[in-house]
Parts: structure tokens; sequence; C-alpha cells
């Protein structure tokens, strides 16, 4: 694992992972959360609190249980997904669609309490209401989708478990990192350490870029 | 011919907390009137312009909105009336985005031409695109009686719109809103605590008192010789709450 050409299939693996992964659970967590933030109903908190428990998951604890349901007696075995990059994935989106739901809930209900009524008063109908309120919640929507990727990127113990670290197939940076660690190489980790970290300030930069033009 | 009135409120009652109930027996508004709401702070005047708006829905009772029951699901009716709240909040936009917010829901294409003279008219030209979350208090309501003009509607709701602003622009609003009732023809509810206001701007006054309408009656009337004992000691600036 020392020149590009090696390198390069890990980080490809890590970036198709980590975003497939952000891009599920934001398709699921975004509706979800500005659902969650703009009503109320009975059992809210339940959901609230399961929600804020699902952000402290032990990533271990989710890659075991997923294991246990992809092994080939679990109940998911027929998938056949054990130790390939849509276990990856799953797991990453068990993980990640906590915070997109709870960040996102938090962003739209934080929202001014007065703003539908003033808006209603201007001749806006529901949805033009509730569009309005997503789009001034939009830095909080843009942080939810940074926080996942972070999350996702830099995972390594479930992916770990559900993947495998198996070369060419389900190995990705944060589990490259352990092997090389392990074999007591620690420049070569070192190095993957670093183009971790430089793909995800790249990629907070892109975001934090958005971020601000919707910030005061 | 008369026009029928705009609202028509009966036994409407309204439960805000465990302390306070607006009550109103009966209150005709007609069509274009301009009716100053007035009282002390709490009295009413901000729940009571809810009722009119269909923000909020009675209790009990009925409000009726140009001959029909007004449900504050109407998109029709509800889109013939605007309003100006008390701390009007703008969206993360521009000043133009928010002026021309109720034209845009309306699908009005010239929006641009109705909020160009409307900007000009109230000195936020040179703001149009500055974000309006950077604006001062003043220009604030500014803005949020420009964005409630430029969408012409025939019924106009106050609350205490001026409340922020220096004399001259409490001038210029007062001019400007009364242009526009000229012009339009509308029919405006505005609650003021200033007792000067309500003279200068409402052709009928109601005064309103721990949620209860104490009286309304013609200005001249309601000033020179009111007919309840509170509105006397309200007029002449004696604590009646």
């Amino acid at each position: 694992m020392e020149t590009f050409l090696q390198v390069w299939p890990v980080l490809w693996m890590s970036l198709q992972v980590s975003g497939l992964a952000v891009l599920i659970s934001s398709l699921i967590g975004l509706p979800f959360g500005v659902w969650m933030g703009l009503s109320q109903f009975s059992g809210k908190s339940l959901i609230v609190s399961l929600v804020h428990t699902g952000m402290a998951l032990p990533p271990v604890v989710v890659g075991l249980l997923l294991y246990l349901l992809l092994s080939r007696s679990g109940p998911l075995g027929s998938l056949g997904w054990l130790f390939s990059p849509q276990a990856m994935i799953l797991a990453q989106i068990v993980l990640d669609l906590p915070f997109v739901i709870g960040i996102t809930m938090i962003a739209v209900a934080s929202v001014p309490a007065e703003l539908p009524g003033q808006l209603r008063s201007l001749g806006a109908t529901p949805n033009q209401v509730r569009w309005e309120i997503v789009r001034e919640a939009r830095a909080g929507l843009l942080l939810a989708v940074a926080t996942a990727f972070g999350r996702s990127l830099s995972e390594v113990g479930a992916v770990w478990l559900v993947g495998g670290n198996i070369e060419g197939q389900t190995r990705v940076l944060t589990t490259a990192i352990v092997l090389e660690t392990g074999k007591g190489n620690f420049s070569v980790a070192l190095s993957l350490g670093a183009i971790l970290l430089i793909v995800a300030l790249i990629i907070n930069l892109f975001l934090v870029r958005f971020q601000w033009r919707v910030l005061p | 011919m008369n026009r029928p009135p705009v609202y028509e409120l009966d036994a409407v009652y309204k439960k805000q907390s465990d302390s306070f109930s607006l009550e109103i027996s009966r209150l005709v508004i007609a069509s274009g009137e301009t009716l100053g709401l007035v009282g002390p702070t709490g009295a009413g005047k901000s729940t009571l312009l809810r009722l009119l708006s269909g923000l909020e829905m009675p209790s009990s009772g009925a409000i009726s909105l140009w001959g029909h029951r007004h449900e504050g699901n109407n998109i029709e009716s509800l889109r013939r009336v605007a309003m100006v709240h008390q701390r009007p909040l703008m969206l993360s936009e521009s000043v133009r985005y928010n002026i021309e917010y109720g034209l845009h829901v309306r699908r009005v294409k010239s929006a641009q031409q109705r909020s160009d003279p409307m900007l000009e008219r109230l000195g936020l030209s040179r703001l149009v695109n500055q974000d309006a979350r950077t604006l001062s208090g003043g220009q604030l309501q500014l803005l949020a009686i420009g964005r409630a003009l430029v969408v012409e509607p025939e019924v106009l709701l106050l609350d205490e719109p001026t409340a922020h602003l220096d004399p001259a622009n409490v001038a210029l609003v007062e001019d400007v809103i009364g242009e526009q009732k000229q012009r339009l023809g509308m029919t405006i509810v505005w609650a003021t605590h200033n007792l000067f206001q309500a003279r200068r701007t409402a052709s009928k006054i109601a005064l309103l008192l721990s949620g209860r309408l104490i009286e309304i009656t013609d200005r001249e009337t309601f000033f020179d010789s009111p007919s309840d004992e509170r509105t006397k000691d309200f007029v002449q600036g004696k604590m009646v709450y």
C-alpha cells in the first residue's frame, strides 16, 4: 500500500460507500426530520428520544447486529450481503440516519414559531409555508448531511465487521489504516490518515461554502 | 346601494390562556371603513386581529367574512386579507424577495412593477439587494408594511405597525397607507395604543379592555362624547385597567 495505484481503489471504495450511505440517509432522513420538526403528535417525544439514542449507537454494536442479521444463518442471510459493499452501506445508513433526522428536526423546529402565521397572512398556502420553513432551515439541513458524511467517512468498527476488510472489494481508508497500524506500518497508516482528512476537508469546504451563503 | 359588511362577529369567544379570554358579543366592520382598535397592552387587540386574519379560530361563536363563515382554510378569501404583525419576521433572503413574497405565492408575474414603486415610496430602494435580516427595526417595519400593501389586499389588518418607527416614518407610513386606501378602497383594522394615531387615521374606533369590547363608535363620538365611562377615562389618559 505505497503507491497511488494501490491507494486509489481504497479511496474510491470509501467515497462510494460513504457517498451512497449519505445519499440514502438524506433521502430518508431529511423528509422524516422535516416532518418531525413541523408536526405535533402524541408519542413525538418517544420518537425524539429514540432518534437521540440512535445518535449514541456504538458502531461496533451496529456492526455486530448486522453481522448476525446478514450471516448465512441470519434472517437476512439470503441476501448474500455479508462482506460486501452493500452491507457496509447498510451499516453506515443505520449509523447516519439518527444524525440526519435529529439535526434536521432541530433545524426545522428552530425556525421562529410566528413565521408560518406571518407567511399565511401574506397569502401563502400551507404547502408554500412548509417549503419556506425548510428553506429557512437549509443551513441546518446541510449540517445534517455534512455530519453524516463525516461520520460515514471516519467509521471503522461496523464496516470492518460486516465488510471484512477484503482487499480490492471492501477495504476502505479507515479499515486500511487499522490494518497497516496492526502490521506496524505506521508511516503508511499516517499517510492514509492524511488522505482521509484531506478528502473530508475538501468535501466539507464544499458544503460549508453553501452553508455560509445562507447564514447571516 | 350599501355594500355588505366585510366582517360580522357574533358571540365570539376565544380562550387564550387561563387568565385571558376575548369575548365579543357583536362586531360589524363595514366595507371601506378604517376601524381603529385601541386599548392598553394585553387588552386583546392582537388576538382579535389574528381571529380576523383567520390565523386563529374562535373557541366558540361565528366570524363571517363577506357573508361566508371565516374558516381560515379558504385560500381565496385569505388572499383578500393581509396583515402586518407587531414583530415582523423576514425570510433569510433579500429585501426584494421579502417584499415580493406575497406576489410570488399568488404567481403574480409583474411582481417588480408593483414592488419597485413601493420600495421607492418607503425609502427602501437602495436596500433592495440587502439581506432583509440585516435591516434595522424601523426598516423591518417599513418592509413589513410594504410586503402587505403590494399584494393590494381588500382588507388590511395592522397590529401596531408603527411601534418601532420614528415620528417621520410614522407620518410616512400613515401617508402610504392613506394613499393605498384611497386607491384601492381597502377596509382597514388598525390596532394601536396611540390615541392620536387612531384619531388621525380611523373613521370608527373601538375600545378593548381585558378582552371585552367596551365601546365602538365613530371617531368624533369616541373622543368627544363617549357613552361609556371607561372610554371617557381612557381618552383622558386615566388608568382604566
